[in-house]
Parts: C-alpha cells; structure tokens; sequence
C-alpha cells in the first residue's frame, strides 16, 4: 500500500502562496487567485495516496491533469509535497527546465500524463482505470481534473458516457468551474454527469472540507464527478 | 486477414495477461468469444473514436498492451490528436490494426478510405508500419508485435500478393536487374512482378516500410541503377523523401507511384478499377516504369 504524502515535507497550504511567488515573481500572491490550487491541495494533502519517493509505485493513486493551461499551482503543490524541489520551480519555462507552460509526465516527477491540449486527460483517465481493473488493481484510484469549458470538447463526452455505463468506480472527474465555458451546461456541470450514470456533488471549490467531503464520497459501481464551483474567471 | 487477427488475438489474450483489445463496434461481432472470457480485456467504447485511442493510452499507461482496431480512416484520421499525444507523447505503445486501407471497400466511397494513412503517421516518430501482401505475413508480424512497448501500426487489407515472403526488418531482394530499382510495399508486389517480368530491374519488397531500410535500398540501387521506383498501396510519394535520403549522396532520380494526391477520386465499383484509376494495375505499372526508366518495348 502507498502512504499518503501528508507532513513528508513539512510544506503546508499557508507555504503555497511562496512557492508560487518563485514562478510568477509576485510577492503577494493570493492562492484564490489560482483557480485550481484548492482542489490539488486538498487532494494532494487529504485524498491521493502518492509518495514521492516511489513515484512509479504500481499501486499507488493516479492523479492526472487534464487542463493542462496554468499549472503553476499543479507544480507548487507537487514542490510542497516533496516531488520538486521547490529551488526549480524559479527557472520554469526557461529552455531547460523540466517545468513548462504545460506539464510533461516525461519530465517531471509525479505528474502522470503530459497535457495542454483540452479534452485528453479524461479517455486517459478512463483507460486507466479500466487498466488498473483488469490487473486487480482495484485499490488505486484515477483523479482526473478538468475545466468546465474543457468539458466542451467531445473526446470527454465519448469517455463520460462509457465510464458511467461501465461503473468505473475509481474514476473520479474533478471539474474546476469558472464559468470560462461560451455555452455552460442545461441544469448544471452535475446534472450532465448525473445523466450520465456518475455520482455528483457541486461544492464551493475554496472550501476544503465541502471538496475532502464530495471527494471521498465514491461508490462501488459508479464513477464520481465533484464540480469546484470557483470564482468567474475575469475575461479582458 | 480479419480472420487471422480475430483467431491470433483471441488466443492470445487467454495467455498473455497484459494483453487488452480496444474496439470501436467494428469487428466487435468477431470478438464476442474473447469479450465474454475476458470482460475486462476486451473493451468496446462504442462508436467513439477518440475515446479509442485515449483509453488505449491509458491502459499501456498501467502496463497493459492495447490491440485497438477499426476501420482505417476512423482509426487513424479521426482520432490523430489522441495518436499524436494519449500515445506519443505520453510514451505510451500500442498496437494499431486498421482494415479497409485505401479501397478495400471501394462501394463505400471516399468515406471509408484512407490512402494517407501512413503519411499522417510519418509526421510522428518512433512507428513502426507493417504493409504486408499476404495473411500469412500477417499473422507472423502481429503475433511479434503482441508482447512489445512499442507502436505499431498494422495494415490490413483484402488484396493479397499469392505467396508470402518471409517477414522480418528489412526490405527483401526479390529479383535481381540492372536498368533500375522497384520497390513494391505489400499487396504491390504481386502487380510489380507481373509489370516488371520482362524488365531488366531489381525488384525489392517490403512488408515493413517503416523504419524505411535505406541500407537495403541503397546497395540495390549501387548494385542495379541509382533509379528508383517506390511502388506502394497508399498515398503517392510517401516514402520519396525516405528514398531521397536513402540516396542523399548519391545522383540518383525517384519515381513515386501510389494512391493520387491530387484530386479526389469520386467512384465506387472495383478495388481493380480504382488500382487501374491510379496507375497501379500491371498494364499502367509497366508504361509507367518503362518510361522513368527509358526501356523501350512493345
């Protein structure tokens, strides 16, 4: 069994707004500012059972990042936790650094797919789920975070509709949602999964214990979707 | 060869554990024997194309070796963005086995057809592509591909060479001559033979095109003339740049034959009416060869 990362660095939520200060140059950095820090927080704090030191461990949890676009907070919870060290965050995007504008699986300790373009990470998340299955793999759990524009892509929905009527049940979709989408959803990001056979919770996606709630809610049979509810995002 | 990929797949996901089929309803019928075995293995997303290739990703992602098939166009064109990234950039393998290639399927029209498959593939690395002219060539070239890492695509088609050649890296010396080098890619040799017979030309054959063995083709040409013709069952001039490179110090002049590029052909009818609309029936073959080659005759 994997042990979870928690307190392996020392690294706390309040150390975050300084490691991203290292790639932006902002020293007063405001974690809501990121849209997703929250979510990869509280995964990466309560819910993943990763270990940086065995990073390819078979059993361990996959967490995959699918919106690959701004992942400065991706790579400050990855240094708060041990897989980066944080000196290496303040070269990112430079030639050769292994931190760029869209992360590399190929270089980058912990991350598990390489993304920026939108609509990938879920169908990989699905294989993978549906991988780890067919090996007996069944306590690992696939986390895959998307946005809720990227949910307009159709290689999402392919892979919505089949993993709720297979029941994957460790596959969990998290949607960051700061109303980026044109078009939005009829009923709501949840009502779309529901519909589709997910259990689905919409939760305030700042408030920690609403997310470590809805992400551990999962069931046997059927893939879980919790849709972080975050600030608008301000167009120019 | 749907035959030999049902019946070597089938077995071979009752002792290989690590391998997995992904389908897309095509041939789905033809799996029900496997899927019923092998729930878990053998998975079929429904029409959902990109879906595909991203789950397939995914499970070569925990260690398993996806066999993901479909039609060729939905296979390979459809679905590039997932080939391109949920498998080469994630460095993960798999193993693509189309059907239909360029016009097996010649009444369904242009829909179905896919002569630039292998081009659109050459625009990625590290693929190796099988072509091969017979079910038996086949079958050997799958059944190496099943227990690797790597990417492979296989190219299935209706239209067969009569005898298979051994199979292996490498294009093979079939014939020996003087007046050129012809280079037949799988179901082409059996009509380069017939073109060539009474021509003085090395002829070489490959069921593997790529990796492209410029080694092989180079000491034909040093061997014959630094004249090349690329005879192959896709689109036109898809491996001209490899000949080129193969022949880069070298003078030396290359012929591209194949599917055309530059119009679309809108019939249906026969897979020989369509070889015969894109010169690659015996008769168009041999005035084609015979002029690059300035051989005169008949």
């Amino acid at each position: 069994m994997a042990t979870s990362t928690s307190g392996r660095t020392g690294s706390g939520y309040s150390d975050l707004p300084a490691l991203l200060s290292r790639m932006s140059g902002d020293e007063k950095h405001s974690p809501a500012a990121v849209s997703t820090l929250d979510v990869l927080w509280v995964l990466y704090d309560r819910i993943l059972h990763v270990d940086p030191a065995r990073p390819d461990d078979p059993d361990r949890d996959r967490f995959l990042l699918s919106k690959g676009h701004g992942p400065m907070a991706y790579y400050a919870v990855l240094a708060a936790k041990g897989f980066l060290d944080p000196a290496e965050l303040g070269g990112w995007n430079a030639f050769d650094s292994r931190l760029g504008q869209h992360p590399d699986r190929v270089l980058v300790p912990g991350v598990e797919i390489g993304s920026g373009s939108l609509g990938h990470g879920l169908p990989l998340a699905l294989g993978t789920a549906l991988g780890l299955r067919a090996q007996g793999r069944t306590g690992s759990r696939v986390v895959v975070l998307v946005g809720d524009a990227e949910l307009g892509e159709g290689s999402n929905h392919e892979a919505i509709a089949v993993a709720g009527r297979r029941g994957v049940g460790t596959l969990t979709t998290v949607v960051v949602d700061n109303a980026s989408d044109s078009y939005g959803w009829p009923g709501g990001i949840g009502e779309r999964f529901s519909r589709e056979g997910w259990a689905a919770h919409t939760v305030d996606g700042r408030d920690h214990d609403a997310l470590h709630h809805a992400l551990t809610d999962t069931r046997l049979d059927q893939p879980l979707a919790v849709i972080a509810r975050v600030e608008p995002k301000e167009f120019a | 060869m749907r035959e030999e990929f049902t019946d070597i797949v089938g077995a071979a996901l009752d002792h290989d554990p690590r391998l997995a089929v992904v389908l897309a309803e095509i041939s789905a019928d033809r799996f029900t024997g496997a899927a019923a075995r092998h729930p878990d293995r053998v998975l079929n997303v429904g029409i959902r194309e990109q879906a595909l290739i991203g789950v397939a990703g995914g499970l070569a992602l925990t260690g398993l070796r996806p066999v993901v098939h479909s039609i060729a166009p939905f296979l390979v064109e459809r679905p590039f963005e997932q080939i391109k990234l949920d498998l080469n950039h994630q460095r993960a393998g798999a193993v693509l086995v189309s059907t239909g290639a360029s016009y097996d399927y010649p009444a369904a029209g242009r829909t179905h057809m896919a002569p630039g498959d292998v081009a659109l593939l050459d625009t990625l690395p590290d693929w190796t592509v099988h072509v091969p002219g017979h079910p038996r060539e086949f079958a050997e070239l799958l059944r190496a591909a099943l227990p690797g890492d790597d990417l492979v695509y296989l190219r299935m088609t209706e239209r067969t060479n009569a005898r298979p050649l051994p199979t292996g890296r490498g294009f093979q010396v079939v014939r020996e001559g003087r007046a050129g080098v012809v280079l037949a890619v799988g179901p082409m040799l059996d009509p380069v033979l017939a073109a060539t017979a009474e021509l003085d030309v090395a002829v070489l054959y490959a069921s593997t095109v790529r990796p492209f063995d410029a080694a092989a083709l180079r000491s034909a040409a040093l061997a014959a003339a630094p004249d090349v013709v690329l005879v192959e069952p896709y689109l036109r001039d898809t491996s001209t740049a490899s000949a080129n490179a193969a022949l880069a110090d070298l003078p030396h002049r290359v012929l591209g034959l194949g599917v055309a590029r530059d119009a679309e052909l809108r019939a249906y009818g026969t897979a020989d009416e369509h070889d015969a609309a894109h010169g690659l029936a015996p008769a168009e073959l041999a005035r084609s060869i015979r002029a690059f080659l300035a051989i005169g005759g008949r």
